[in-house]
């Protein structure tokens, strides 16, 4: 059983049962924001807690990544093994929309406001053999 | 106090081997100091900017030592807007009476890569592949011809007439016309967008001699006015480039914000504008900016594309060299392009380009990352 470590700290709950993404929420105003920051974009408010966010919610736009992004993208893949992936906004419900890779990263098969679901996945292998966490958004099954 | 600009200068955009991109700035800037009639050494402050050519106060190396103030100004694909609005202020302070104006750059092919961590975004974002501005104008299209029904026909027709308009104008990087089948179906980049219907960085330099309105006439018989200059920067809800997550109650973008300024400060509306540049970084850019800049409703471009209203004969000509989709962008130079093309409409020098009957109003907009605007009104 490889090591499995998340992408970055504090992005999503990792390890955990049912992970989610977390998200702060501003208890001045009550606006949410992804990932977690320690002060409010809307109210300027340094008044805000951390929470886990919806794990299903609608697409409200995506496109195809054709090509293969130069650096900083690491995923692993080289030129000739690179596949092109989906990008979405995913509207939480009570939340914000939140920005992610789509598992889908075919054009005729995405639709806005389709439902998804935020899942969490290898990502890429380290050299270590760790497998780095991230999370996808998947139309709902 | 009225801020003129009195001289203008260019050097063509592309590919230019031969010469770095500071030398293209001073290529510009000899050409706007003699387009003046003025010195170098008359030059008594300079803004400048330039993203990837090293630092566009460097210039004086090329143009001389004189001593004046030159301040480097970063913003993005807004950086010639930013320099611009810069000068202009110092000129209306009454602190200065003539200044220059300089963007230039010298890109690498293919997309940009940005740096997550100098925007304050996790490295993350990055690695998964998030970091590319083509997304967000693929994403800021694909919602907006869901809401407004804007078909895949209209965003080819866009840049059919960017390449029409670049090869009438000899400064352009693309001076073939491309027609609507070849757009259509050239490499699918990001869905919905096509090779040809995005910008590439590129190579080039422009620069303005800005003066005192009421010393216009000392420099030249043709003196355009800045009749407005303004920059907004993105406001909570508006849904922005670079943006892990964003609100969802929606408000306006800088753009809607900076053209309502602009167009308080020169005390006209839209329906006055007689020529337009506006930020075509793809053409799904170019038609959404026409509604956000005031220009028509959302959902109208389709029916004025068809109808050839943004051509240089129709009745709202957008991007009249071609914009960024036949000239590239050379981020520190791109917003002065605009505004160099503007000043030569309004002097009636366009040529096979020129726009008909005599425009007296022309609006420039440019648009940046992470979501900031400038706007211009100029004036004869
Ligand atoms: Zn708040």
């Amino acid at each position: 059983m490889s090591n499995q470590v998340p992408i970055a700290e504090g992005l999503f709950t990792w390890p955990a049962d049912q992970p989610a993404l977390l998200g702060s929420r501003c208890r001045d105003c009550g606006i949410a924001n992804f990932p977690a920051s320690t002060s409010c974009m809307a109210c300027s408010g340094e008044d805000v807690a951390v929470e886990e966010l919806p794990t299903r919610g609608t697409l409200w736009t995506y496109t195809v990544q054709r090509f293969m992004p130069k650096t900083p993208y690491n995923s692993g893949e080289s030129a000739e093994s690179f596949q092109p992936y989906g990008v979405g906004y995913l509207e939480l419900p009570g939340g914000v929309r939140v920005e992610g890779r789509l598992t889908e990263n075919d054009p005729e098969k995405l639709r806005i406001g389709m439902e998804m679901d935020v899942i969490f996945e290898p990502f890429r292998v380290e050299e270590n053999g760790d497998e780095v966490i991230s999370f996808f958004f998947r139309p709902v099954q | 106090m009225d801020v003129a600009i009195v001289g203008i200068g260019i050097h063509p955009f592309g590919r230019t081997p031969a010469r770095s991109g500071l030398q293209q700035g001073a290529y510009a800037a000899r050409l706007a100091l003699q387009d003046a009639g003025v010195q170098w050494k008359d030059m008594q402050f300079a803004f400048g900017g330039s993203a990837s050519a090293g630092s566009a106060d460097a210039l004086v190396n090329e143009l001389g030592l004189t001593g004046i103030p030159f301040i480097n100004v970063a913003n993005g694909c807004a950086t010639g807007g930013s320099s611009l609005i810069s000068a202009y202020n110092a000129i209306k302070s009454g602190e200065y009476d003539i200044g220059l104006v300089a963007g230039f750059d010298k890109h690498e092919r293919g997309a940009f890569n940005a740096d997550p961590k100098a925007l304050g975004i996790g490295n993350w974002y990055g690695e998964v592949g998030m970091m590319m501005t083509t997304q967000f104008f693929a994403m800021k299209i694909q919602k907006y011809m869901h809401d407004y029904g804007i078909s895949n026909d209209t965003l080819a027709k866009v840049a059919e007439k960017s390449f029409i308009n670049g090869s009438k104008n000899p400064n352009a990087w693309r001076t073939e016309p491309i027609g609507v089948e070849e757009i259509k179906h050239s490499m699918m980049v990001n869905d919905p967008l096509t090779k040809f219907m995005f910008c590439s960085p590129s190579e080039g330099g422009v620069a303005l001699i800005l003066c005192r309105g009421d010393k216009a006439r000392q420099f030249t018989d043709s003196p355009v006015y800045l009749k407005a200059a303004t920059l907004k920067s993105r406001r909570f809800g508006s849904f922005e480039v670079f943006a892990p997550s964003q609100a969802l109650e929606q408000v306006d973008g800088p753009t809607v914000d900076a053209s309502r300024a602009a167009f308080e400060m020169a005390g006209a509306g839209p329906e006055d504008m007689d020529v337009m540049q506006l930020q075509d970084t793809e053409v799904g850019a170019e038609i959404m900016h026409m509604a956000e800049n005031g220009f028509c409703e959302h959902g109208e471009q389709e029916q004025l594309i068809n109808a050839g209203a943004t051509h240089i004969g129709g009745s709202m000509p957008v991007n009249t060299d071609g914009g960024c989709i036949a000239n590239g962008e050379p981020i520190g130079a791109s917003g002065l392009r605009q505004v160099y093309e503007n000043v030569v409409q309004l002097r009636g020098h366009g040529g096979e380009r020129q726009v008909p009957g005599d425009p007296r109003l022309a609006y420039t907009h440019v648009y940046g990352a992470p979501g900031i605007s400038a706007v211009t009104i100029l004036q004869k």
